[in-house]
């Protein structure tokens, strides 16, 4: 790998990344100017006002403006950083989204980690003991748990553990009657277990499926077979020629698990009343904030974006024989 | 390769019986099930409400307990699931045609084959949920709103199977010959790629559906989807979160129980179809 296929790999990206960005602002757009959202009444939210004040605000939001002005607007706009002005919270677009997704950033990124590691040590127990009980169990769970919808798991675990046994409070991000930054570390801390130990049951299903079938599968292998004939046994075959095979592509597989990683915190967030990225998505939608909703769709694709790019990463500086042929076709 | 002993086939019930007899035996069960749904959700139109009952417990009366109305859970679950199975379908519906659609619009000439391509990496590009509310607020929420953001986002990974099916089969000599003799492409299409898809397109329904019901629950619960009046399991979901706090378990655990069995019958039928149309594993 030299520097070379390094600039050539990141410009590709690039300008992946700026044609995607670009589509999906103008397909976002698109989809909300056709609805009948009229951002007038939204932002008088039924406020009497004469007919000329508006004429004035018509004017202001463009409400009879051509399509493809809009988009021209909106597309200079956002080059130039500026997303627009909330509705709900009547501050800039940016400032809404940065704040809001710094507190779901921990709770994603504790839950992805816990996932990741808790689902890939599952997977493993159960390949390498197949048919077992302990094999059984694990695909029975992962099988329920990916048929249920990740907001009742997240009510079941409200009850048992808030309501019923009443050692977490029931919701939101600090105490009622305390402002966020006054809230403690320990009252921040109790109110992110139940959402992070939602997601991670949650998202340790796919991944835990998969190591299981992969591991089952290197294990079936004739130089497993080999190896069993040479001698080794136990856990050391397991490490020494099953992890090595499938920690990578399972890693991988994590990086790519960003967007559900996103829904589930709209979901769940929403369940726990966490003041997070996806909570306000789900309110700027249902309150027509326009500006707030696109910021977030675009904001939400860059992540995943960074997911996938991830992975792209990891799968080259990881794997060799991908090195050697990447960039010849 | 040494044999080995395997008693995963052995563990069927009753009687020992081949993979034909099993996915026949559970398509029937499963299929049951699910009609049974149907049609008794369809009867049930007025649920009496008695507020001498209200918020009981599950009883024998009252299967899964009753609401604050004294509503009889059972039966608002019942009707709730017929109408996702509703929803499900119209939605599955949709998004095949556009798999199919697309995928046969793939096998035109390169540049189609590169928008189709364009279009699935601009649709999984958006997180599955937001994209669903953004379609959904486009057709005004709502009944339409659910049904059209369900079915116009559950296409991609059909899509993309049926878009590289037609790489593969377009390699084939006999399109070739076609081409030669001056069919049209759509003529080729229809007559020669279509019928070869069939079973990815069949398989590709049945485990699209549950993943269509589950977000028609997701997007209702959020309320985006149905209204309120209706007894659709997300928003008797959404109710129940009001009275979680008084520990009202059973409101919210007996209808979530059975979406997933509902979901998870889904999957039985769709994994054993894919193991019956695929000659490598139809004969086990």
């Amino acid at each position: 790998m030299n520097n070379k296929q390094i600039i050539k790999f990141f410009s590709y990206k690039l300008i992946r990344f700026i044609i995607l960005m670009i589509a999906v602002a103008i397909f976002s757009f698109v989809l909300l100017d056709l609805s009948p959202i009229d951002p007038v009444s939204v932002y008088l939210k039924g406020a009497a006002v004469s007919e000329a004040q508006r004429t004035i605000l018509e004017q202001y939001f463009g409400v009879n403006v051509p399509l493809h002005t809009k988009i021209f607007h909106w597309l200079v706009d956002l080059f130039q950083g500026n997303l627009g002005t909330s509705l709900i919270f009547r501050a800039p677009v940016l400032d809404v989204i940065i704040q809001k997704f710094t507190a779901s950033i921990v709770l994603m990124a504790i839950s992805w980690i816990l996932s990741g590691v808790i689902g890939f040590g599952l997977g493993v127990v159960a390949g390498k003991n197949k048919g077992s009980w302990i094999d059984k169990a694990v695909k029975v769970y992962c099988y329920a748990i990916q048929s249920a919808p990740s907001f009742w798991v997240g009510m079941l675990i409200l009850m048992v553990f808030a309501v019923y046994l009443g050692w977490f409070p029931i919701g939101f991000g600090v105490p009622i009657g305390v402002s966020s930054n006054d809230a403690t570390f320990a009252q921040w801390a109790s109110r992110l277990v139940l959402p992070t130990l939602t997601l991670s049951l949650v998202g340790l299903a796919p991944i835990a499926m998969y190591t299981r079938n992969e591991l089952i599968q290197v294990l079936s292998s004739d130089y497993v077979l080999f190896a069993k004939s040479r001698g080794e046994k136990g856990w050391d075959l397991v490490k020494n020629h099953g992890i090595r095979n499938i920690l990578l592509p399972a890693i991988t597989l994590q990086f790519l698990s960003f967007s559900e990683l996103f829904g589930g915190a709209v979901l769940v967030e929403q369940v726990f009343s966490y003041p997070g990225i996806g909570q306000t998505a789900v309110a700027a939608g249902l309150q027509s904030d326009v500006p707030l909703f696109l910021g977030i769709v675009l904001f939400s694709a860059v992540f995943v974006f960074i997911g996938n790019l991830l992975a792209d990463i990891s799968y080259y500086l990881i794997d060799p024989r991908i090195k050697e042929n990447e960039f010849n076709d | 390769m040494i044999k080995k002993k395997t008693d995963d086939k052995e563990q069927w019930f009753l009687f020992r019986a081949n993979l034909r007899t099993k996915t026949i035996i559970i398509i029937v069960l499963s299929a049951i099930v699910i009609v049974s749904i149907l049609i008794s959700g369809s009867f049930i139109k007025e649920i009496p409400t008695s507020f001498v009952n209200a918020n009981q417990l599950p009883s024998l009366e009252h299967l899964f307990g009753t609401d604050w109305m004294g509503r009889d859970m059972f039966q608002r679950t019942i009707a709730g699931l017929s109408l996702s199975l509703t929803v499900g379908f119209i939605a599955s519906a949709v998004s095949t045609l556009i798999s199919v659609i697309l995928g046969l619009f793939s096998s035109f000439n390169r540049f189609t084959d590169e928008i189709v391509a364009g279009i699935i990496d601009l649709f999984g590009s958006i997180p599955h949920i937001l994209l669903i509310i953004l379609v959904s607020i486009m057709f005004g929420g709502g009944t339409m709103g659910v049904i059209m953001g369900v079915g116009l986002t559950h296409w991609t990974p059909l899509a993309r199977v049926l878009r590289s099916e037609v790489k593969e089969i377009k390699t084939k000599e006999y399109i070739h010959l076609s081409e030669n003799l001056g069919k049209s492409k759509i003529w080729i299409a229809v007559k020669h790629l279509l019928p070869l898809l069939i079973s990815q397109i069949i398989v590709g329904i049945i485990l699209m559906f549950p993943h269509a019901i589950m977000h028609e629950a997701a997007i209702t619960f959020l309320g985006f989807g149905l209204p309120p009046h209706e007894p659709a399991i997300g928003v008797i979901l959404a109710e129940s979160m009001n009275y979680l706090s008084s520990g009202y378990w059973w409101l919210a655990f007996y209808p979530g129980m059975s979406l997933l069995i509902v979901v998870l019958l889904f999957d039985f039928i769709g994994e054993s179809v894919e193991k019956l149309l695929n000659p490598e594993t139809a004969q086990e």
